[in-house]
């Protein structure tokens, strides 16, 4: 089972945390000026890398925030897991 | 029952770690014997003469004891009777208790006499892979086929009633696991132990020590035992430091957790207060795997004769237990490990008729010893084959080569040594499982020829590998490993550095290298089976026809032939059985290598890992404020999600659609009283809710004004319906959103990610209020007239308009009520804190006893909400229809964005072919249309039938007097008034219906305002 630092919480096992998908997805600003294929490409399209992924993951047994953890894929490893601010301020 | 005496005849005096002070009694396969506090079931059956055990699986021949420990293939035994019953138990893992009962599994009627055994004379019709080739025509034979095999299969049964015993869970954490308290694992415990570190020692043993305990080793120029009693002493007395005895790490999982498995208490029964079994998950920092090794055996003829056991394992038995193996005993070894075992046997009063020693030229220390006690030693010689008939009588010896090949002229020139018992040592195995499951490669070593763990190539981190298991198989070189990695992990886990420990003193033996004989060939040799997997009864020539078939993984190889599955995994066949195979296709070991080291060590009971979660631990159970109220009032029950609700309230003996239908009634009649409390309730605060609502649902929020509620309706981003409820406006910046029971939590979860993740610059607060209030609707022409008693302010029309909301008292409690309907009817949807629930719920019903009110259930809700057309999410809102497809596009709101939107412009979500929910009734009145019903055009054609679309929910309509639907139709909005065919193939129904607007009752929506 994964150790998760909650940069809110602490560490905090897997159990408390709910999966949310990739972390560099968002949602068009404008999705009416979006073409059908880039609208597909933003619901449907997901890389599935073999080594280090940005993901989401949400604290919901704990704080409920949502936080960016970079995971690697092949060894399980959590190289990080921070808020989400910096994201959001860029 | 016959008394099989308290002989003990094999027992020795004055040897062993036995309380002879304690004698027990057990009873195996109906007889009783006695054993001593401190055995095990396999010690005590040897110490008794047993040595036929059990049945092998394929051929149901005769089988003993061969090891002391995890690896045993053979003594499985069935374990107690009726509820307390387990399988597959191994005697050498099970310790004794008095009045232990148990049996042998793989055999009928007896293990003496067993019908199977017929299996043997057809063996040459049950090759490798004979499941495979024999059982698969008729592909429709199976059925047949395998209700005889799983029959003959050799495990043993499962309890049939209720298991009667407590099971724990613990969670515990620390800076040092160690797993395996042997010499190496012990010098690692005391070393992080002295640096400071929190430390759980864990072994499957009953007492510390591991394999010094079964030898005669020395430390300190002193019994090694003594060593063991001094670590053992200081850790017990260290705080933070945990022995867990009986305890075996079954699985090391990513982050360092570790399963632990422990067997509460000293064998037999527990203490009432106690669990069974505990299961332990424990969050290391550091993990030192310190797991020992694995002898294996060498493949020669009838080598699975009772009387043939591992080297190391008779050794044990005679100093851990005081038991002999036999009087007379053969050795047959490759390495300098069985010398050992022949010294003590010699010592201990044993008659050891000769070493015979594969290799050409042995040397060292132990060599000397047997000489200079006077043992014959054959050098350069192999076992051909076991002579003996039920047990072993003799081993046939003859001279061979490096490779375990004898000349061709064999018998010529083989010779018998005789005795009873024959001993074996092909090596040993370091006991890689945990490193492995930690994901740790392992690597060939040809001086050992074993798989070490390869501590060089990307080691799993935060994981340590010491002792025999890493390879080492000098006891020096062991403690020295145990005792810095105990060290490192202290440091590791954050303590420090710790001083240097010196090791005690232990001297180093001289040797000779083994030499990699896995079996001894000769031209006849096919005339005898020459096992590897001893509880698979997977042979030598079954691998090598494997190879031939061209089965040349080894991962296909065990699934093959079955090597190395089983309850023991093959701890003492896979190595041998892949060098084999690896010999068969001429390649090295190291390219075969290993099938993939699986957890559990050894298996785990289900009761262990359901721990205390049984029955209505399961999951918890979510009761309204009112449910006392509705149980005592005739309410049948039904779960949703995790809470419970009333369905419906039997009165006297009708039935549960008469219940239903004098529930709907009675609504549309008069009045009902229904607890809605289960439903979401989010609550929502700051400046920008409005801009929040506006972007999550699709119709318009931005004109909600304060004290109004309003409907609304939530999409996925991929355009379909996800939820819906309603909103009530409390405030300038506080709103009261409601979703279905169901999608409680993921509606809010949902909602917090757009405002932490794609909206963080909106200022709203959510805040989940589903458990503080208690909710309950009012419904039906009467409602008002029933509210007006208990409420203190106007709910008429003017006071309280449709769709508008006011806080007041509700029988003296504040509350907030809703005019909000779900049934059509005129409505009122109160809530009071949910400690007031029941207490206003009681005073409501009393105050509308005379306007006739009664409480209704969910199902009367659902009749209800059919009969106007209210899609729910589930049936109809399944995740596959758009807002169009339900009749929604009046709804969506025209200008501006929302969750969805885009996705409903795309051309599949704007099909005219999509199905679209309309409204269902039979042709013939009096018939019912099936649930779950497929709607075709003509119900006689062959079949696959063109499907226009199906039954979402069906119900019998009191209102309207007959059967109703709402379906999902394909154009379904053009075809009101067409006929179809509602086909139940699972009913063996199909009747006519007529396609109809889907709103049965009230389409004007009078009733709701009037």
């Amino acid at each position: 089972m994964l150790l998760i630092a909650c940069p809110y919480c602490g560490p905090r096992d897997q159990v408390e945390y709910s999966y949310g998908g990739d972390a560099n997805v968002r949602r068009p600003a404008d999705p009416s000026a979006s073409t059908d294929a880039e609208w597909s490409a933003y619901l449907n399209e997901r890389g599935n890398p073999a080594g280090e992924h940005d993901e989401l993951w949400q604290h919901a047994m704990g704080c409920r925030r949502w936080i960016a953890v970079r995971r690697n894929t092949l060894t399980h490893e959590v190289v990080s897991a921070r808020t989400l601010k910096p994201v959001a301020s860029t | 029952m016959s008394n099989g005496g308290s002989s003990n005849r094999l027992r020795v005096a004055d040897l062993g770690r036995i309380d002879r002070t304690r004698p027990l009694s057990f009873t195996f396969n109906g007889t009783r014997y006695a054993g001593f506090e401190g055995d095990t079931l396999a010690s005590a059956l040897l110490a008794n003469g047993v040595r036929l055990v059990g049945r092998s699986a394929r051929y149901h021949r005769c089988r003993g004891i061969v090891s002391a420990g995890a690896e045993e293939p053979n003594a499985l035994v069935q374990l107690e009777a009726a509820a307390r019953t387990e399988p597959n138990q191994r005697a050498t893992q099970v310790l004794l208790y008095d009045g232990l009962v148990a049996s042998s599994q793989n055999c009928w009627p007896s293990v003496g006499f067993d019908i199977g055994a017929v299996n043997e004379t057809l063996s040459r019709v049950l090759p490798a892979g004979f499941q495979y080739k024999t059982f698969m025509w008729p592909a429709s034979g199976w059925m047949t086929y395998e209700r005889f095999i799983r029959r003959a299969a050799c495990l043993g049964r499962a309890p049939k009633v209720a298991d009667p015993d407590r099971y724990a869970h613990r969670h515990a954490h620390c800076d040092v696991l160690v797993c395996g308290a042997g010499p190496a694992g012990l010098a690692a415990a005391l070393a992080a132990a002295r640096g400071g570190a929190r430390v759980i020692l864990a072994d499957e043993g009953r007492e510390v020590g591991g394999s010094l305990l079964g030898e005669r080793a020395q430390v300190n120029r002193d019994d090694a035992t003594r060593w063991v009693q001094e670590v053992a002493t200081e850790l017990k007395s260290t705080p933070g430091v945990r022995v867990l005895l009986r305890s075996q790490v079954a699985a090391l999982w990513d982050h360092n957790i570790a399963t632990v498995v422990e067997q509460v208490g000293s064998g037999g029964p527990v203490a009432a207060h106690l669990p069974r079994q505990r299961l332990w998950k424990i969050r290391a920092r550091e993990i030192v795997v310190a797991t020992g090794a694995i002898e294996r055996s060498i493949a020669f003829g009838d080598n699975d004769l009772p009387g043939v056991m591992l080297a190391g394992s008779a050794r044990t038995y005679l100093n851990r237990h005081g038991v002999q193996p036999g009087r007379r005993a053969v050795v047959f070894t490759n390495n300098d490990s069985a010398y050992h075992a022949a010294l003590d046997l010699h010592r201990s009063g044993v008659e050891v008729s000769a070493i015979i020693d594969a290799r050409p030229e042995p040397s060292g220390s132990a060599f000397e010893a047997a000489i200079a006690a006077g043992i014959k030693v054959h050098a350069g010689h192999g076992v051909l084959r076991v002579l003996g008939g039920s047990t072993v009588r003799a081993a046939l010896v003859a001279p061979i080569d490096a490779s375990g090949r004898a000349a061709n002229d064999a018998r010529g020139s083989a010779f018998p040594v005789e005795g009873d018992t024959l001993l074996v040592s092909g090596g040993w195995n370091p006991a890689v499982h945990l490193w492995s499951q930690a994901r740790g490669k392992l690597k060939f070593d040809e001086a050992l020829a074993t798989f070490v763990p390869d501590t060089a190539n990307r080691p799993p981190p935060h994981i340590r590998c010491v002792g025999s298991a890493a390879g080492a198989f000098q006891l020096a070189d062991c403690v020295v490993q145990g005792l810095a990695a105990g060290r490192a992990a202290a440091s590791d886990a954050g303590l420090g550095r710790s001083p240097t420990m010196f090791p005690p003193l232990i001297e180093r033996e001289t040797g000779c290298p083994p030499l990699p004989v896995w079996q001894v060939d000769y031209p006849e040799a096919h005339r005898y089976k020459r096992f590897l997997d001893l509880q698979n009864d997977v042979t030598v020539a079954d691998v090598e026809l494997a190879a031939r078939e061209g089965y040349r993984s080894v991962e296909h190889l065990k699934r093959y032939t079955t090597l190395g599955m089983g309850t023991d995994q093959g701890k003492l066949s896979n190595i041998s059985g892949l060098a084999i195979l690896a010999g068969a296709i001429d390649t090295p070991i190291a390219q075969v290598g290993t099938t993939t080291f699986r957890p559990p060590w050894t298996p785990v009971t289900l009761g262990a890992i359901a721990g205390p979660v049984t029955g209505i631990a399961v999951d918890p159970l979510r009761r309204t404020p009112m449910d006392g109220w509705h149980a005592a009032n005739g309410a049948v029950f039904i779960n949703t999600g995790l809470w419970r609700r009333a369905q419906l309230y039997r009165r006297g003996r009708e039935s549960d659609l008469d219940a239903v239908n004098r529930e709907v009634r009675a609504v549309r009649g008069g009045v009902g009283l229904v607890d809605i409390s289960t439903l979401g309730k989010i609550d929502l605060k700051g400046r920008d809710c409005a801009e929040f609502l506006q972007r999550v649902y699709i119709n318009n929020f931005a004109t909600l004004a304060i004290g109004r509620c309003r409907h609304g309706v939530m999409l996925r981003e991929d355009g379909m319906v996800f939820d819906d409820g309603t909103v009530t406006r409390l405030g300038e910046c506080h709103y009261l959103m409601t979703t279905t029971t169901a999608n409680a939590a993921a509606v809010l979860s949902r909602l917090e990610y757009l405002l932490q993740v794609e909206w963080p610059d909106l200022d709203v607060y959510l805040t989940s209020v589903t458990e503080h209030w208690a909710a309950m609707a009012l419904a039906g022409p009467r409602s008002r007239a029933v509210l007006q008693k208990v409420v203190d302010i106007d709910v008429s029309d003017a006071g309280l308009a449709y769709m508008a909301y006011c806080e007041c008292q509700v029988a003296g409690v504040p509350a907030r009520v809703f005019r909000i309907s779900f049934s059509g009817e005129r409505s009122y949807e109160i809530n009071v804190p949910a400690g007031h629930g029941r207490a206003v719920w009681e005073a409501m019903m009393a105050a509308g006893a005379p306007e006739g009110l009664i409480a209704y259930g969910t199902e009367a809700m659902g009749v209800m909400r059919i009969e106007k057309g209210h899609f729910v999410v589930g049936p109809e809102a399944d995740g596959r229809t758009t807002p169009d497809d339900l009749g929604l596009h009046r709804m969506v709101r025209k200008d501006g964005d929302f969750i969805g939107r885009r996705s409903l412009s795309k051309p599949g979500l704007a099909a005219e072919d999509r199905p679209q929910m309309v409204g269902l009734v039979p042709v013939h009145a009096r018939e019912p249309i099936p649930r779950g019903s497929m709607l075709v055009v003509e119900p006689r054609q062959v079949t696959p039938y063109p499907m226009e679309g199906f039954v979402a929910s069906t119900c019998f309509s009191p209102t309207v007097g007959c059967s109703i639907a709402l379906a999902l139709v394909s154009r379904g909005h053009l075809r009101k008034g067409q006929r179809l065919w509602a086909m139940s193939p699972l009913m063996r129904m199909s009747i006519e219906v007529e396609v109809v607007d889907p709103v049965f009752v009230d389409p004007a929506g009078d009733r709701l305002r009037g």
